[in-house]
């Protein structure tokens, strides 16, 4: 643990995107196979089931700490991490284990069948026998995922260097649906290992936003244009009779989405598909919010499978009869997704084709990117036609170009404390619009990214002065500044009470030039939804 | 009934039966003064006193002042009310003050802490019925580490940027912070280089404490003097130009803020140690019960937490607004810019 506790502690404490790499390096060529094999799994988020639900553990903590529930929760608000919170409030350690990381996790895996007392015992002696750091560190296994502004892509890189294994081939072999406790670095890392060749899914490509003019790409002749949909990018991949969905968070989302089974059947063995699951009710594409009742679900009942099925709306292949064919150029891997679609009837299978848009110059492009509403797409993806598939997010091959997003002006209303670098800082807005006669500021979104660092703490300035109401830690603030707030979709709803959910709400600009009595208007919001 | 011995009013801590203020924000007739940070001395009264000790550092800030000092202990009457001033620990020159009248005790701490740092007269707690504190650090989970851990942590670091090739960059504030590192960073590692703000206050302080030799920063410093030295800046050096002429060099903060990951993180700093000049969570709690006092007041900090927890413990404690900083742990006083023309251009201010 001592190890581990350090290499955290010395990837938290620089920004260095080269100290980071290298401080992860001498920890792979240096750590215990085992803590190794464990370190991948909590960099690459796998970590294993919460043993004790958070609630207990803030009230073992604040027993512990000797200070009561309510100064523990304040305290919370304030540091804005729990592990952290913890770490910090128990009193300081008594002792030092000697204890490894693989048998800490052993431990936090045995641990989730027990009774409470048991895992209470097991807590208190723990948290007494760390470190401060250590504390924390043990503290983040059992609670969350670790944010230290290591990538999965970083953390490659580093292994790369330790093994001198390329990196795609780790990016590859760390994929997919391995377990910690039952695999080995070796098995994992340093062997060809054919077993769970089954279930594995590639790297995905990914694209940035196109940054110029879309002139700058060049010849329009070198290009295929289609529409970018707003869904879930997955894989799905047939192989030996079996369905396996892959979603880019690398999370295998096969038993969510059961209508995808009767790929078995029509789809041949040895093929994976790249596309967006998307939202399908009554015959076309719905909108993103229709798609979330499917995300969070465990159980798929029937009746939201007919309400919102789902389809995959693919554009690319990776695999075809059991060959990787990313290497082939783009319009070769769509000549064989296009032959195999041909082939099938979508009445049988749910699954469509992501269409090539055809365009003679960079005019009709932009042309059709102004459909993309319409199309209930979010703009367009522009990819090279000789590009081969390639790993991870690279310039150059495929661009993302996105229609403009939709604004607001809004007034801010309340304030939240920020988390992780955020915390003390109220950075976390709820922004209201005024009812329709004017006389009321209706809450519509909340946002949090958009300023700059220095604009953050001029507004958590003002904000700390100009508190009407406290609610934890949540603030309502005097209606005074104005922002503009752009987001990407915008549908009905029935659970907010504007009546109305926008997507990925975020500040664009601080409009100091507006008083509050300039900001839009509810109905104004309602004209952006489209029919 | 009669008034309050101390009154928070727009101006200030107001003393009716002396007609003096304690620490006022506006400008006044009559100002005892805690302490020389910005917040806590303010330009603009007819009339300071503060401790000796304290004299030529608010002089430096605030200019030609009328200013008396007194001694630790020293009690002088106005109006018939006795006021006192006692070592606070905070920085150096910062005083409780405690004033009393008709056999009822006040004591209004400015800032403190409770361990003694080397430069600053270590605090004592006074006896007292009603005791006015901050509490900057008023949660639990502000715990500090003894200072001797902390400078063997700072003094390693900085002998390790000097084995990899770096210029150690380290942040404190001018009044305060700057000379506490001063006094405990080992200079059998390297030199040490100071920005002009914290050059020119330490020489005001040097008559009255133990300081190392110093190189001050100018035009002439030579870029490739720096290697393996230690830079010791003010926080808004941080990601100035200024800072350039030390490259490769390696930054660290020593701030009770950096108790939380998320600050250091938020500032762009590379290593950040725990050190404060204000009491932790265990250091208020402690201090105010050698007060024996009965009532509490809370006057920056996080006040509505720390004085509702008071209260569980059977304080009669309460919260006052006043204008001094606590909430945010920014470093920069507001009122600096609006004061700018009349203070001393390259004073740092703030109260951390």
């Amino acid at each position: 643990m001592k190890h581990f506790a350090e290499l955290i502690k010395t990837l938290d404490s620089t920004n260095k995107t080269t100290l980071k790499v290298e401080a992860l390096t001498h920890y792979f060529k240096n750590a215990d196979d085992r803590d190794k094999v464990w370190t991948i799994a909590i960099l690459s988020h796998r970590r294993p089931p919460r043993p004790v639900n958070t609630t207990l553990m803030r009230e073992w903590a604040s027993e512990l700490a000797n200070i009561p529930l309510w100064l523990f929760e304040e305290s919370y608000h304030i540091v804005g991490d729990l592990a952290e919170t913890i770490a910090l409030v128990i009193p300081p350690a008594k002792e030092n284990t000697e204890k490894s990381l693989n048998q800490f996790l052993q431990e936090i895996i045995e641990l989730k069948p027990k009774d409470e007392a048991t895992k209470k015992e097991y807590l208190h002696t723990n948290w007494l026998a760390l470190n401060y750091y250590e504390r924390f560190v043990f503290t983040k296994l059992i609670t969350g995922s670790f944010r230290i502004g290591v990538s999965q892509k970083l953390m490659t890189r580093a292994l790369s260097k330790a093994t001198n294994i390329d990196e795609d081939i780790l990016a590859y072999k760390m994929m997919g649906n391995w377990k910690p406790e039952k695999t080995t670095f070796k098995k994992l890392i340093l062997e060809e290992n054919e077993e769970d060749y089954l279930s594995k899914p590639y790297p995905f490509y990914l694209a940035y936003a196109i940054d110029g003019e879309v002139e700058e790409l060049g010849d329009v002749a070198q290009w295929s244009a289609e529409h970018k949909w707003d869904g879930i990018r997955a894989q799905v991949i047939v192989r030996n009779n079996e369905l396996f969905v892959w979603s880019r968070g690398e999370e295998l989302v096969t038993d969510k989405y059961p209508e995808f089974q009767s790929f078995i059947d029509k789809i041949p063995n040895g093929t994976v598909l790249d596309g967006e699951i998307l939202p399908f009710p009554k015959g076309s594409i719905g909108s993103f919010k229709d798609l979330q009742t499917r995300i969070g679900r465990k159980n798929i009942t029937k009746n939201l499978l007919s309400k919102t099925p789902v389809i995959l709306k693919a554009y690319d292949i990776l695999e075809w009869q059991g060959e990787d064919i990313r290497d082939k150029a783009f319009q070769e891997r769509r000549k064989i997704l296009e032959k195999l679609y041909n082939k099938l009837s979508t009445e049988e299978i749910p699954l469509h084709l992501s269409k090539r848009i055809s365009f003679k110059n960079w005019a009709e492009v932009a042309k059709e990117r102004e459909r993309a509403r319409e199309e209930k797409s979010e703009g367009l993806m522009l990819k090279r036609l000789d590009s081969p598939y390639l790993v991870g997010r690279k310039k150059g091959d495929w661009w993302k170009w996105k229609v403009d997003p939709l604004t607001v002006d809004a007034v801010l209303t309340y304030a939240m404390r920020g988390h992780g670098r955020r915390s003390n800082l109220f950075t976390d807005y709820t922004f209201g619009l005024w009812d329709d006669e004017k006389k009321e500021l209706v809450t519509f979104a909340k946002a949090y990214s958009g300023l700059t660092d220095a604009e953050f703490r001029k507004l958590d300035a003002w904000i700390k002065k100009n508190t009407l109401e406290r609610f934890g830690p949540v603030r309502s603030v005097t209606p005074h500044h104005v922002f503009e707030i752009a987001f990407e979709g915008i549908a009905e709803s029935k659970r907010h009470k504007s009546g109305v959910a926008t997507r990925f709400p975020r500040m664009v600009r601080w409009r100091t030039d507006k008083n509050i009595y300039e900001a839009n208007t509810l109905g104004e919001l309602r004209d952006l939804i489209p029919d | 009934m009669n008034p309050p011995l101390l009154a928070f009013n727009e101006k200030g801590i107001y003393c009716e039966a002396a007609d003096t203020y304690l620490d006022p924000w506006k400008p006044v007739n009559k100002a005892i003064i805690s302490h020389g940070h910005a917040d806590h001395s303010r330009w603009g009264h007819k009339k300071y006193i503060t401790h000796h000790s304290n004299v030529p550092i608010i002089k430096h800030r605030l200019g030609e002042i009328e200013v008396s000092g007194k001694a630790w202990n020293e009690t002088f009457t106005i109006n018939g009310v006795k006021f006192s001033l006692h070592p606070a620990g905070h920085i150096i020159g910062s005083s409780q003050i405690r004033v009393e009248y008709k056999g009822e005790v006040w004591v209004f701490t400015g800032d403190y802490k409770d361990e003694p740092d080397g430069v600053a007269v270590p605090y004592e707690p006074i006896k007292c019925h009603t005791f006015i504190t901050e509490c900057t650090f008023g949660l639990p989970a502000f715990k500090w580490q003894p200072q001797a851990e902390v400078f063997t942590e700072i003094n390693k670091w900085w002998q390790q940027n000097k084995e990899d090739g770096r210029t150690s960059v380290i942040f404190g504030y001018s009044l305060g912070k700057a000379q506490r590192l001063l006094r405990h960073l080992d200079t059998s590692i390297g030199k040490i280089y100071t920005h002009g703000a914290i050059e020119n206050m330490t020489d005001v302080v040097r008559p009255l404490a133990e300081m190392p030799k110093t190189t001050r920063i100018s035009r002439d410093t030579k870029k490739d003097e720096f290697k393996g030295n230690i830079v010791v800046a003010p926080p808004s050096a941080h990601g100035s130009p200024w800072i350039k002429k030390m490259v490769p060099y390696v930054t660290a903060s020593a701030s009770g803020w950096m108790t939380f990951r998320g600050a250091r993180r938020r500032r762009a700093i590379d290593r950040g140690f725990v050190l404060s000049d204000h009491c932790d969570w265990q250091g208020l709690l402690k201090s105010i019960e050698a007060t024996d006092a009965e009532k509490v007041i809370c006057t920056h900090g996080y006040t509505d937490i720390f004085s509702r927890y008071l209260r569980e413990l059977g304080y009669d404690a309460r919260t006052e607004d006043t204008q001094y900083e606590g909430e945010t742990g920014e470093e920069e006083s507001k009122k600096r810019k609006r004061n700018l023309n009349v203070l001393s251009l390259h004073l740092q201010s703030g109260c951390k």
